[in-house]
C-alpha cells in the first residue's frame, strides 16, 4: 500500500494530518506546503442528514495512487497525499484532504490543483445526499470534468 | 468467455446487484452493454443512457469503445463525483 494514499471510513483530524504530512517535508528541502480539505456541505435546501460515498475498493487506491504519481512527477514534488474517505458522514465533517510539498509555492499550489480536478472524476467514488425526504446520487458536473483540460 | 461483472451507485441500484459472473461473447465494452440492455428492463433502463455510464477493465478506466480482450473484472458505474 502507498503510504501517500489513504481510502478509510473514519473520521480524521485535519490539523493532525497536515502536521504529520509537514513534519516530514522539512528534512527533503521543502520550503512550501498546500493543502486542501473538503468538508460535506450543507445543499441548498439546507437538510442534508448525511452524505454516503461509495468507492470501488482495490480500483480507488489504484487510481489515487497513479494520480499522486503523476502529480509528484510533473510539478516536481517532494511528495503528495490524498485521504478520501468512503461510507456515511454526517454534515460539515471532512471528506478528505489532499497535501503536496514542494521546493516552491507556485508547484505546491498546481500540484494541489491538479490532484483535485483528478480526483473529482477520475477516482471511483460516488456521492448521494440524504435528507428527510429521500436520497439522491450527486450528478457529475460538466466543469469538472472540463477542468482537466487544463492540464 | 466468463467475465466478472461490478456494478456501482445507481446502475447497482437499478440493476439491484453489485456483481455477477457471466459467459459472454462480446468482444468490445460496447457490445457487454448491448448484450446487457437486451436481458430485461432493469438492465435497459440502467444502460439506457451511454452518455452516463463509465467502464473499467480490471480497475483501469477506459472508453466505452475499448476491447475487452482478457479483462477478468469489467465495471460500469456513472460519472465519478469524488473530492
Amino acid at each position: 500500500m502507498n503510504a501517500g494514499v489513504r481510502v478509510q471510513s473514519d473520521s480524521f483530524d485535519m490539523g493532525a494530518v497536515l502536521n504529520a504530512f509537514a513534519a516530514a517535508m522539512s528534512a527533503r528541502n521543502a520550503g512550501a506546503v498546500v493543502s486542501f480539505s473538503g468538508l460535506t456541505r450543507d445543499i441548498a435546501t439546507g437538510d442534508l442528514d448525511a452524505m454516503e460515498i461509495e468507492h470501488y475498493p482495490g480500483m480507488t487506491e489504484k487510481a489515487l495512487a497513479k494520480i499522486r504519481d503523476e502529480a509528484i512527477e510533473r510539478f516536481n514534488l517532494s511528495d503528495a497525499m490524498i485521504l478520501h474517505r468512503y461510507g456515511r458522514m454526517g454534515p460539515g465533517e471532512p471528506i478528505m484532504m489532499v497535501a503536496t510539498a514542494a521546493r516552491h509555492r507556485a508547484d505546491a499550489f498546481q500540484g494541489a490543483e491538479f490532484l483535485m480536478d483528478y480526483l473529482k472524476s477520475r477516482a471511483p467514488f460516488w456521492k448521494k445526499e440524504i435528507t428527510a425526504t429521500g436520497a439522491v446520487w450527486v450528478a457529475a458536473r460538466d466543469e469538472d470534468e472540463d477542468a482537466l483540460s487544463r492540464w | 468467455m466468463k467475465r466478472d461483472l461490478r456494478y456501482f451507485a445507481w446502475l447497482r441500484e437499478r440493476i439491484g446487484t453489485g456483481h455477477e459472473s457471466i459467459e459472454t461473447d462480446a468482444a468490445t465494452v460496447a457490445d457487454l452493454i448491448e448484450e446487457l440492455r437486451r436481458r430485461d428492463e432493469a438492465y435497459a433502463f440502467a444502460f439506457s443512457d451511454t452518455a452516463s455510464i463509465r467502464a473499467a477493465l480490471d480497475q483501469d478506466l477506459v472508453d466505452l469503445d475499448a476491447p475487452l480482450s482478457d479483462a477478468r473484472e469489467v465495471a460500469f458505474f456513472p460519472p465519478m463525483t469524488g473530492g
